[in-house]
């Protein structure tokens, strides 16, 4: 077993090998924003408290920022610019424009990828569920209740069943 | 964040001999590790990377759960869910889904205190953080801070909700090092602040845990883990409580109580559990009494007096949830 404060790593991100030589301690977001130039993840608390960098990792939303980029050679990582279809946007993404689920947009590549996480985990069962397996993504410009539309309506339109007449909490 | 040297263990052997350098500190999920880094309270010259090593199993068998260390938060919880429901919901209403599909049990129960001055960007006076400076909470904010067990030097709070559950049904750490395997209680896992707050755990750095076990019982169905809060969702606990019961026609047979938010460990209701044998789930002027016998004891700081009559209100509540449940005679 060798130690390596640098070395080179292949990340698959979108489908794509990416050959790129790093630090240990560089985290995903960074190796994403600054070094691939995918910049649609957004770094926002660098803590792991907001949820703006997720990305999908193996298929499972997780957080860039909380990721060391080094660990992640052969893993197949997905992030906000993957979810284009055909070069526009994506059923999820429509329905965020579509519902006005967003004021400044900065959380939103966050949102989306957690959304689309959400909806292939089989939590998008009522908006009261929807709230809860949205929570690790923070709307400083509080969108919320259209968030939990858009999901809601991008859910349906994958062919989930949506209960949206249930009340609030 | 300070430059250090990573490696992936490719088997236990090689992680075990890694971590006898006191150089090198483990990483699994890195939910929090990698902030540790980042705020300089861990600065380690070589990270191993244990997530290759075969411990992420989750075994459900007849005599109790075996859980790998390295199994992940959102792939425990479903699979307990119907038999150990105080487990399942304390796992799930822990952090937010994409920490729960990193985050592994045993860095769960290695969480360190979320108090305020000890995650200070800017170092505060904190025995944990520089041994001897002292502790900026202890006539500080004290709201989130402890009610049990705190002592001059430290007076934090233990953040894991899994470990509150596990204490409760009596659960066990495996841990592996040179001197061979051991097996240590949930309960004796975790060190009170005494004069050395730094040293948390009965964990020796040269130790791993690699799995938890949960003994099975009449009790585990009967359970609830109750955890009160500032926000609805994705937040660390004020008051916890984990409770499980056995019961016999709504007579108490065996309760089992732990608190979570009020110490720097799980806080086992020892006198509460006492005074519940043959208590009626119906009598709740005597469950109330149950309750209150193990608050005499309590030593709340100059913010949170609240939390000694919101743990007792939380656990009259959980006691009922858990006692709803599985009506299983012991």
């Amino acid at each position: 077993m060798r130690f390596d404060e640098e070395s080179e790593v292949t990340l698959r991100v979108n489908g794509e090998d990416h050959v790129i030589h790093l630090e240990s301690r560089m985290t995903l977001l960074d190796a994403l924003r600054d070094r691939l130039g995918l910049t649609g993840t957004k770094k926002g608390c660098d803590g792991g408290e907001c949820g703006a960098c997720t990305v999908h990792v193996g298929g499972r939303r997780v957080l860039a920022c909380m990721t060391l980029a080094v660990s992640l050679a052969d893993a197949d990582i997905a992030t906000i610019e993957g979810m284009a279809v055909d070069g526009g946007l994506g059923p999820i993404q429509r329905a965020f424009l579509d519902n006005d689920a967003f004021q400044c947009g900065y959380c939103t590549p966050g949102q989306v990828m957690s959304a689309a996480a959400l909806i292939a985990e089989g939590h998008a069962g009522s908006a009261r569920e929807i709230r809860e397996w949205m929570s690790g993504n923070i709307c400083r410009c509080a969108a919320y209740p259209q968030i939990v539309a858009a999901v809601a309506e991008a859910a349906g339109a994958l062919g989930r069943t949506v209960n949206v007449t249930e009340p609030a909490p | 964040m300070k430059a250090f040297a990573y490696a992936k263990a490719p088997d236990l052997a090689a992680a075990l001999a890694a971590i006898e350098d006191p150089g090198t500190s483990v990483i699994a999920g890195g939910t929090e590790m990698v902030n540790w880094l980042k705020e300089g309270i861990a600065t380690p010259e070589r990270l191993v990377d244990i997530n290759g090593l075969p411990l992420d199993g989750i075994d459900a068998r007849p005599e109790g759960l075996r859980l790998g260390a390295l199994a992940r938060m959102s792939d425990a919880a479903p699979v307990v869910a119907a038999e150990y429901p105080v487990l399942a919901e304390s796992l799930l209403c822990a952090a937010s889904p994409q920490l729960r599909n990193m985050a592994s049990l045993g860095g769960n129960l290695l969480q360190r205190t979320r108090c305020p001055y000890f995650r200070a960007e800017v170092l505060l006076p904190c025995n944990k953080r520089a041994p001897g400076s002292g502790c900026a909470a202890r006539h500080g904010e004290t709201r989130t801070q402890a009610i049990f067990g705190w002592s001059d030097a430290c007076v934090a709070t233990h953040p894991s909700d899994f470990a509150v559950a596990l204490a409760a049904l009596d659960a066990t750490v495996i841990i592996v090092g040179p001197r061979g395997e051991r097996t240590v209680p949930v309960t004796g896992f975790y060190r009170l602040p005494g004069d050395d707050p730094t040293v948390e755990t009965v964990l020796a750095p040269d130790e791993l845990v690699t799995a938890i076990d949960v003994p099975a019982g009449p009790h585990t169905r009967a359970s609830h883990y109750l955890k009160v809060r500032e926000r609805a969702s994705y937040e660390f606990a004020m008051v916890a409580v984990a409770a499980a019961l056995a019961h016999d026609g709504g007579v108490v047979t065996d309760a089992r109580l732990a608190l979570g938010g009020v110490a720097a460990r799980p806080w086992r209701l020892d006198r509460t559990e006492a005074a519940l044998r043959g208590v009626s789930l119906d009598d709740t002027e005597a469950l109330r009494a149950a309750v209150a016998a193990s608050f005499a004891e309590a030593r709340p700081l100059a913010g949170n007096a609240f939390k000694v009559k919101l743990a007792q209100r939380a656990t009259l509540r959980a006691l009922t949830t858990a006692g709803s449940r599985g009506m299983v005679a012991s």
